[in-house]
């Protein structure tokens, strides 16, 4: 991953500012139903206005009717943050005119979030850090806006109501971000929460996880709040760090000409790598949250929170401590195997396929070879676990050397082939056995004197000329630590006699 | 043709048994109330739309489920609903599949409604035939229906005054007897006051009782939906026909409906005998100052027959009631501000697109236009009161003082009292004009009535005599699902007063009302306005 564009180090403003970032996340839920109507949630793809009801189009007349199933996402997302759940929420009206919004208000909750006060900790390349998630509530989605081009060639805006009314989870961060890295990390662990607990599918792409940066900067020492500026339109992980990162010295560099900054919202340009203005807020808007009278209150009783936190599944920190302290792998091996679901997979299962296997250099060759084959595949890829557990051991126990054994994963994950058959096809089996080794060392010894009287003379490199002479003759199939301790073997041997 | 003319006169029950003798067919029964409803539309404007061939196929279903049912035997015929083939005025905030909606609103002028409403829903499982769409203030804010965007409906005691609203035309239709059965809503007294102003029955459900799935939402916490009938036994068979927990409205309880609601006794000596024992409170504080004395004085006869029939009468106090209205116009134009805010013009209804601009503009532009001046008022009320900073002074306040409401009621039945007795409207019919000029004058109009809606409980308005040859309405409030008692109240109470003379009075203007030669409503009041 890169960090945020050459042409503009992040580093810079940092030096001086100290940027003060608060994150807001709205994600959809992962529910058959809309939040209150029965209208499906499987839009994607499907004709415009093709999945909606006298209630997600807000007619006359309509009355919302709560999904559970989402309200237990919600509190599922709630116990994974460590967030505290009051024994009764309720529904409260926000209100707005935007012709996105059938009913002219959205039903969301005011001042009884469903889970508040949690935490989520992620590595960064500076170390582990964590950040206080304020609260997380449910509410709907609004339609989508298409713009398009009227029969007299004018600007027109369709409406699209598949997307009104899908649960939506906003999650809002405190302002404890101060990089840019930790912005996308951030995003990225909340994404992986998410999906590992089922609540979300979280696709950036999709527009299922919508990223939004409040960015603030304060000359470093001083403890008042700069002004905020809002940041949207982020489409992807990269987009955040990019966006925010841009933010910073643009904000930076105003300040730095004694001018100040004004409340405003920007959206992010991918094509042209910059922020830029969307609108002012220059007054806070005044939404008249009120209870919604349409839904009784929400009383959350204590056995149904204990068998929504029962049914979570192990969530991702707890998972990478496992992975390292009770497995032994490296830091970086336990987060690509807990944060990509496929290659956790396969590491499990190729754990499972062989009891006894050692699981460190099992994480090597999925998070290593396995990734770059899978990732720079054009179709899917195959890679049978117990194969692999083959594979990892006749690296083990001398039969394979490295090279060969990239070679037979390749091809096993290409054609399905068995480990032992292609080795075998392809004689690739390693001599590890000292005596048979042994003719060929000597034959090789007798062949060079002069590099024998340099490693005699202490001559350190002079030896892996001598193992290079062996590999050429048994055409790479001799293990090469075998075949040094070898040749060392014997010329200590000669030397004594 | 008479006999045929003199089914309208017929109530609800009295049609049913004639459909089932074979007497009269479902067909005849709503051709002689289209008929009439159609005729005398010009001088009443109670119908927005009458729906004559639709009503008269749903008509000849009936007569074919009928038939069927006679086919099979007496079980099959007792098995029907006692709504069966007869005719219904829906008030026009009820969603009716392929038809308008309009809730008396311009706004939503054009828009075809795709769905039933539950209570549609019902009234078709029922065999109902939905003879149209009646007039009503709009978004059912009024009390007189002259806020309908359609243009004041007459009240056919006197075509020059109102009959009271919002639910005006279901009201006025059922009076004139254009139909046996109406279907009204009651926010603040929408259905109570209308039945008293133009004297028939008119019942407002306890909260939750009937789902408001599908109905046009004016105050969601208040809104109730219920029927307007010329009797008892006709308001227990259309809230039988409609109640009940609907999955679609959260807010519909699961409270089992009672079947007994249609077995209210026929007989006037049972109906009597029931009253024997029963506890009533007279609340002082619904004899409220400026109260018509001729008002007054029915309603205090009205509690000496009960009283005559072996009711104790108790008087009691409901200390916060002087709170309710300066409370209702807190909460229910704060629900409204938000419930309307979907009459933006983008998807449905009436839409003002000016050239080259934004679409704030637009919505401008089409709220200022599709909004009568009431609907206006209220929508500002609402904004206002739920403002940062002002919410917790009005919003909150109010929702508290809602709460003390509620909780006076509750002392007063946990006392043992089983209902409550008190006037409806502190007045008879008023003349067009009478109270438009001043909004608090019409708002008054309710304080008898809109406790209820604010305590969420049921209320039922009854015909008890007239003044000033206008007609009266007696008020029986009673706890949270009390529906089945409060009809036994009502039922009891037709039953002491059935050799009455009033009772034998037909509505004094409606020889005038099928002039369709004559003055509209519209032009009565303006008539009135330029006197
Ligand atoms: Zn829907």
């Amino acid at each position: 991953m890169t960090t945020a564009g050459a042409a503009r180090p992040a580093g810079a403003a940092l030096e001086r500012y100290e940027a003060v970032i608060g994150i807001e996340v709205h994600c959809q839920l992962r529910t058959e139903s809309k939040m209150f109507c029965s209208c499906s949630t499987a839009y994607d793809g499907a004709r415009p206005n093709s999945h909606v009801c006298p209630v997600c189009l807000g007619l006359p007349g309509a009355l919302p009717v709560m999904n559970r199933r989402a309200v237990e996402l919600v509190l599922a997302t709630g116990a994974a943050i460590g967030a505290s759940t009051p024994d009764a929420t309720r529904w409260d009206r926000k209100n707005y005119f935007y012709p996105d919004l059938p009913k002219g208000y959205q039903i969301s909750q005011y001042d009884l979030p469903l889970a508040a006060a949690g935490t989520l900790t992620f590595d960064t390349s500076e170390g582990p850090f964590t950040v206080r998630i304020t609260r997380a509530h449910l509410e709907e989605d609004t339609a989508k806006l298409v713009h398009a081009e009227g029969p007299a060639g004018e600007r027109i805006s369709l409406v699209d109501f598949n997307r009104s009314g899908v649960p939506l989870m906003e999650v809002v961060s405190e302002p404890d971000v101060r990089t840019a890295e930790q912005a996308r990390r951030y995003a990225e662990e909340l994404q992986l929460l998410l999906r590992t607990i089922g609540a979300s599918d979280a696709d950036m792409e999709h527009g299922q996880l919508r990223v939004e940066a409040n960015v603030s900067l304060r000359r470093r020492g001083t403890e008042a709040f700069g002004t905020r500026v809002e940041v949207k339109n982020m489409n992807s992980f990269r987009s955040v760090e990019h966006a925010v990162a841009f933010e910073i010295e643009r904000q930076a560099a105003i300040l730095d000409g004694g001018e100040s900054l004004r409340m405003e919202t920007r959206g992010w340009s991918d094509e042209r790598g910059e922020t830029y203005h969307m609108r002012s807020k220059e007054t806070s808007d005044d939404y008249r949250y009120f209870p919604e009278p349409d839904l009784p209150p929400l009383r959350v009783d204590a056995a149904w929170l204990a068998s929504i936190r029962g049914e979570l599944p192990e969530l991702p920190a707890a998972h990478r401590t496992r992975y390292r302290d009770a497995l032994g792998l490296s830091a970086y091996d336990a987060a690509v195997l807990v944060a990509d679901a496929d290659a956790g997979r396969l590491f499990e299962a190729t754990l499972a396929a062989a009891p006894g296997l050692e699981a460190k250099p099992v994480a090597n060759w999925v998070t290593g070879d396995y990734l770059r084959i899978r990732n720079a595949a054009a179709g899917p890829v195959r890679v049978d676990p117990a194969e692999l557990a083959a594979l990892v051991r006749l690296v083990a126990d001398g039969s394979l050397n490295r090279t060969s054994a990239r070679q037979v994963l390749e091809a096993h994950a290409q054609s399905g082939e068995g480990v032992e058959a292609i080795v075998g096809r392809l004689g690739l089996r390693q001599i590890s056995d000292t005596a048979a080794l042994g003719a060929i060392v000597e034959d090789v010894l007798a062949a060079n004197p002069a590099a024998v009287a340099d490693v005699r003379a202490g001559k350190a490199q002079a030896i892996g000329f001598l193992v290079g002479q062996v590999m050429k003759a048994t055409r790479g199939q001799a293990n090469a630590t075998v075949a040094q301790a070898a040749i060392r073997e014997r010329l200590d041997a000669g030397e004594r006699a | 043709m008479t006999a045929v003319r003199e089914a309208t006169r017929l109530l609800g029950h009295e049609l049913a048994t004639r459909l089932r003798t074979g007497e009269l067919s479902a067909r005849e029964i709503t051709l002689a109330h289209l008929e009439v409803a159609e005729r005398q539309n010009h001088a009443l404007n109670a119908w927005l739309v009458i729906e004559r061939e639709k009503s008269l196929d749903e008509a000849d279903a009936a007569d074919a489920r009928l038939a069927a049912a006679r086919a099979d035997g007496p079980d099959a015929l007792d098995a029907l609903h006692p709504l069966l083939g007869l005719p219904v005025a829906v008030k026009d905030l009820v969603s009716v599949a392929g038809g308008q909606c309009t809730s008396g609103s311009r706004i939503i002028d054009g828009y075809v409604a795709p769905y039933d409403a539950h209570v549609t829903e019902r009234l078709r499982d029922a065999g109902a035939v939905i003879l149209g769409k009646t007039n009503m203030d709009e978004f059912a804010m009024g009390s007189s229906n002259e806020y309908s965007a359609y243009g004041p409906v007459s009240n056919p005691w006197d075509l020059d005054t109102v009959p009271g609203g919002s639910s005006g035309g279901s009201a006025a239709a059922v009076a004139a007897y254009h139909a046996p059965f109406g279907i009204g809503t009651d926010t603040g007294g929408s259905i109570r006051q209308p039945a008293a102003l133009s004297g028939i029955v008119g019942l407002k459900p306890t909260y939750g009782r009937v789902s408001r799935y599908g109905i046009v939402a004016f105050a969601s916490s208040l809104d109730q939906i219920g029927p307007l009938t010329r009797d008892a036994r006709d308001a227990a068979a259309l809230l039988h026909a409609v109640a009940g927990r609907d999955e679609r409205d959260s807010t519909s309880a699961p409270v089992p409906v009672p079947d007994d609601l249609l077995r209210l006794p026929a007989s006037d000596d049972e109906a009597a005998a029931w009253l024997e024992g029963k506890r009533l409170g007279l609340p002082r504080e619904y004899f409220v100052e400026g109260m018509e004395p001729g008002v007054e004085a029915r309603i205090r006869e009205a509690v000496r027959a009960l009283e005559g029939a072996g009711a104790t009468i108790e008087d009691v106090s409901l200390p916060h009631t002087d709170y309710g209205l300066a409370t209702y116009y807190i909460v229910v134009p704060a629900e409204a501000s938000a419930n309307l805010a979907r009459y933006d013009g983008v998807r449905y209804g009436r839409s003002v697109r000016l050239p080259g601009a934004d679409f704030i503009a637009d919505y401008l532009a089409t709220r200022g236009d599709g909004f009568g001046p009431e609907v206006k008022r209220r929508i500002m009320l609402g904004t206002y009161a739920l403002s940062a900073g002002y919410y917790d002074a009005f919003y909150l306040k109010a929702q508290k003082v809602r709460t003390l409401i509620k909780r006076d009621f509750d002392e007063v039945f946990g006392s043992g009292i089983d209902a409550l007795v008190a006037p409806t409207s502190p007045s008879v019919a008023f003349r067009f004009g009478a109270r438009t000029a001043d909004p608090v004058a019409m708002y008054l109009s309710d304080a008898c009535t809109l406790p209820a809606n604010m305590a969420g409980i049921a209320g039922v308005s009854l015909p008890c005599g007239l003044s000033n040859g206008l007609p009266v309405g007696l008020q029986f409030i009673g706890p949270p699902w009390s529906e089945l008692e409060l009809l036994r109240f009502s039922r009891g109470y037709e039953a002491i007063t059935a050799a009455a003379e009033w009772r034998r009075l037909e509505p004094a203007q409606l020889t005038q009302a099928d002039d369709a030669t004559g003055p509209t409503p519209a032009e009565r009041a303006a008539r009135l306005a330029a006197a």
